[in-house]
């Protein structure tokens, strides 16, 4: 029966969506406040629905419904409840089903949250989101419904892919689409804005908080997503280049241009139609990436089992959104005034070379991933790009907007000067430089990138803090006027320094991992030593374990140092019962400074096991920094401005021509 | 200055970049892209020694022999078949009769030596290259179920 009602319940949303989609544009157009208010009602009324929805297939998951198809084709009931309820969105269905949830949530906000909006405007991105919302929910309920029901129902369900049994996985695709889906947010801001013809401060601000958000869960889901690959896939690696990858990277990288023009257009007026361009890519990218990851037209290491119809669906979906967006693009753009000149030396001209370097490396990421579908339409050769590719493009790009990156908060508006923000930083560039040398001269002399990579990291975080330091003028003030000063810094400022401080603890733990690790892969015996990165490991023994729904072997890898105990890692090889597949679970010692990781691969007693050992030193700081930098933009979103900020237009702007 | 200096420096200064980016781009595409190959195409071509690219098809039945930290096996487009050598674990996916994707270098004795075997996440996915591969070797159809 409850299934019966959530694809009931999926139909009236799609019903419900329609009206919104479009009677409020109506409303907009004609000034009619009463349709203009049924937008409002709508958001609601089908993130309700859509929730219920949910709420009904999550039900079957949980209570093991084995009636319903998609539950019998990926769950079971000795699966652990985590994965019962992670496996929702375990698979195409359900996957699709939490795009939809969380895209009508984002409508609900916007329509509870949104009280300070023009009617029109609010109407109008209501509008759009719904449009989104009718796409998607077609999309489900003529290709994907995932609450078919099978008769006669098996007794059983065949069980869930058990690499996604892991609790990383379980929280990595709802981030990653608060990501995906949040831009869809700043989408509907922008068509919005280009039907209105009018793009100022206000609508700046009121489009930025929705952008920081969607950049905040976007680069946890990502980070949560390398840090999976990097302890499941037992590769000791945390981001290969591989074209899924690229696609969460891209959008991300669109994302952080907008968040950065959108402060040139709330300050200073300008970059008007650069901002909406950049807020429809940064959509566009992400439906570009559920098209690669939903229909497999490229290799992945991460890919999956795929149905082309549906990505052909999502090809054309995206054919819409983007081509329909840029139409109205081409139509309306040239209606925005643009703000004045610039000098190129100034925090507007900072962060419009932030921009150009930003947008670069997303082409570059972009033209590395659909290169080989290109090549293999124009030509039919089959190619692969990798790795070595974007080292050579993506990391000397890189380093231009690390170098730059510190400089341009010192820049003030309008016009500044460069010499004297260069004078200010000469500290944290010395201290930078004598980094480099030494990482050069102590850890590797044959790796130079990694020691100029190492120095760029030391100079982001010094950077960034020595701005904060010279905003509160420490040491040079009394404490307590440092303290004021401390006090009356808004939150956005403080956000920008973790996030930009952060970058450089990113960028200090990817040298460490990818540049100054060791490896070892070597058949041990029981009782065999070897000696590895100063330590000397023994395995030990290797038991049998049982867990809910595998059996697996469990090594025991004795590490000690210097002849005394260090840590005993115990990795695993889980055969899951119910695929009859093999599972390899890593150990991993971390003290935040490095870590210390093993996987085991095959063997038995007479010819002994696989084992593969990594030091990985730095590591941990990959996910620690990702972490602190979505802090930062969270502290960001805290700040006053965007939250009491019920910004009204602050000037009467002329309206464009109708 | 004035303003049409001005945009006009900043529009050298945005095309600088771009070119420099482009030129980048351009020398790592044509140092870096992988070719894929099928054991088939591999017999037609005549590649330099130490040209690394990715030999694709199936895992052939029974050829899989594991020795002291080293695992052999052929791969085979069900035409031609190829001996490689590889190093390391092999990912959880790795079968007999399966998809598979190793990119390395052809040795002069004609074994191949994996410097990576890729993996995959599900068992029924196939790598669309080997799908076609297999398909134009005449010998595999769509759903039959390897």
């Amino acid at each position: 029966m409850l299934p019966e009602l959530g694809h009931f319940a999926l139909i009236l949303a799609l019903a419900v969506a329609l009206v919104q989609a479009t009677l409020p544009l109506v409303g907009a157009a004609r000034g009619d406040i009463r349709l203009m208010a049924l937008g409002r009602t709508a958001a609601l009324t089908q993130a309700f629905l859509i929730v219920l929805s949910f709420a009904a297939l999550m039900q079957a998951y949980v209570t093991s419904d084995f009636s319903v198809a998609t539950v019998v084709a990926n769950s079971h009931s000795a699966k652990p409840l985590l994965y019962k309820i992670s496996g929702v969105w375990g698979n195409h269905e359900g996957s699709m089903m939490l795009w939809v949830l969380i895209l009508a949530l984002f409508g609900a906000a916007v329509a509870l949250f949104g009280e300070t909006l023009p009617d029109g405007l609010r109407a109008r991105v209501l509008a759009f989101q719904a449009w989104i919302g009718v796409g998607f929910l077609a999309f489900i309920l003529f290709t994907s419904n995932p609450f078919l029901r099978l008769s006669p129902a098996p007794l059983d369900g065949n069980g869930m892919n058990p690499l996604l049994q892991d609790p990383g996985l379980a929280f990595h695709p709802p981030l990653l689409y608060l990501g995906y889906v949040g831009f869809s947010v700043t989408y509907a801001f922008a068509l919005a804005a280009l039907l209105e013809g009018r793009v100022d401060a206000a609508w700046a601000r009121w489009v930025r908080p929705w952008t920081l958000a969607a950049w905040c869960f976007l680069t946890l889901g990502i980070a949560l997503g390398s840090w999976w690959s990097y302890y499941i896939l037992g590769w000791g690696g945390f981001w290969f280049w591989d074209p899924v990858e690229n696609a969460s990277l891209m959008p991300w990288l669109a994302g952080t241009a907008l968040l950065h023009s959108a402060i040139v257009v709330e300050k200073r007026d300008a970059l008007k139609s650069w901002t909406v361009l950049l807020a429809i890519l940064a959509f566009s990218l992400s439906l570009l990436g559920t098209f690669l990851v939903r229909s497999g037209v490229l290799t992945s290491v991460h890919a999956f089992a795929q149905d082309p119809a549906r990505g052909m669906f999502i090809l054309g979906f995206l054919l819409a959104v983007t081509g329909g967006a840029l139409a109205l693009y081409a139509w309306r753009a040239p209606s925005l005034q643009g703000g004045g000149l610039f000098q190129p030396i100034s925090r507007e001209g900072g962060l419009i070379l932030n921009n150009l370097l930003l947008c670069t490396l997303c082409a570059t990421v972009l033209l590395g991933t659909l290169y080989p579908l290109f090549l293999d339409l124009v030509s039919g050769a089959k190619v692969s790009v990798g790795p070595p590719f974007f080292n050579a493009t993506f990391v000397p790009i890189s380093f231009a907007l690390f170098a730059a990156l510190c400089v341009g908060p010192y820049l003030g508006w309008k016009r500044a000067e460069l010499w004297p923000a260069l004078v200010k930083l000469r500290t944290a560039f010395a201290v930078s430089v004598i980094a480099m040398i030494l990482a050069a001269v102590l850890i590797d002399r044959r790796a130079t990138l990694a020691a100029v990579a190492f120095g760029f990291g030391v100079w982001l975080i010094l950077g960034s803090l020595y701005e904060l330091a010279d905003r509160v003028k420490l040491g040079r003030v009394s404490w307590s006027e440092t303290k004021r000063r401390l006090r009356a810094t808004p939150r956005a400022s403080f956000g920008m320094t973790i996030s930009h401080a952060a970058l450089g603890v990113v960028v200090l733990g990817a040298v460490g991992t990818a540049a100054w690790n060791a490896e070892l892969i070597r058949t041990f015996r029981i009782g065999d030593r070897a000696d590895f990165a100063g330590w000397q490991v023994t395995l030990a023994k290797v038991v049998p374990v049982r867990g809910p729904n595998y059996e697996a072997e469990r090594a025991e890898i004795v590490v000690t140092l210097d002849g005394k105990p260090y840590t005993v890692l115990t990795p695993e090889r889980r055969l899951f019962l119910v695929q009859r597949r093999e599972v390899a679970e890593t150990s991993i010692h971390s003290n935040l400074l490095r870590d210390l990781y093993a996987t085991l691969g095959e063997g038995d007693v007479q010819k002994g096991w696989t084992v593969r050992l990594y030091y990985n030193p730095l590591a941990p700081w990959i996910w620690l920094g990702a972490a602190l930098c979505a802090l930062g933009g969270f502290v960001s979103l805290s700040d006053r401005r965007l939250r009491v900020g019920a910004p009204k237009r602050s000037r009467v702007i002329v309206q464009a021509a109708e | 200055m004035t303003p049409k200096r001005k945009r006009l420096w900043l529009l050298v200064g945005s095309l600088c970049v771009l070119g420099a980016a482009a030129a980048l781009v351009l020398s790592a595409l044509s140092d870096n892209i992988v070719f894929f190959y099928s054991p088939s195409q591999l017999a037609e071509k005549h590649l330099p020694p130490d040209r690394r690219f990715r030999l694709g098809g199936l895992v052939e039945e029974g050829s899989v022999r594991k020795e002291a930290g080293e695992v052999r096996f052929r791969v085979t487009d069900l035409q031609r078949s190829l001996e490689v050598v590889y190093r390391g674990i092999l990912p959880d996916l790795f079968r007999e009769g399966q998809g598979v994707i190793a990119e390395g270098t052809l040795g002069p004795d004609g074994v191949f030596t994996a410097r990576e075997v890729l993996a995959k996440h599900d068992e029924k996915y196939m790598p669309p290259e080997v799908a076609k591969a297999l398909k134009e070797s005449g010998r595999w159809q769509e759903g039959s179920g390897k």
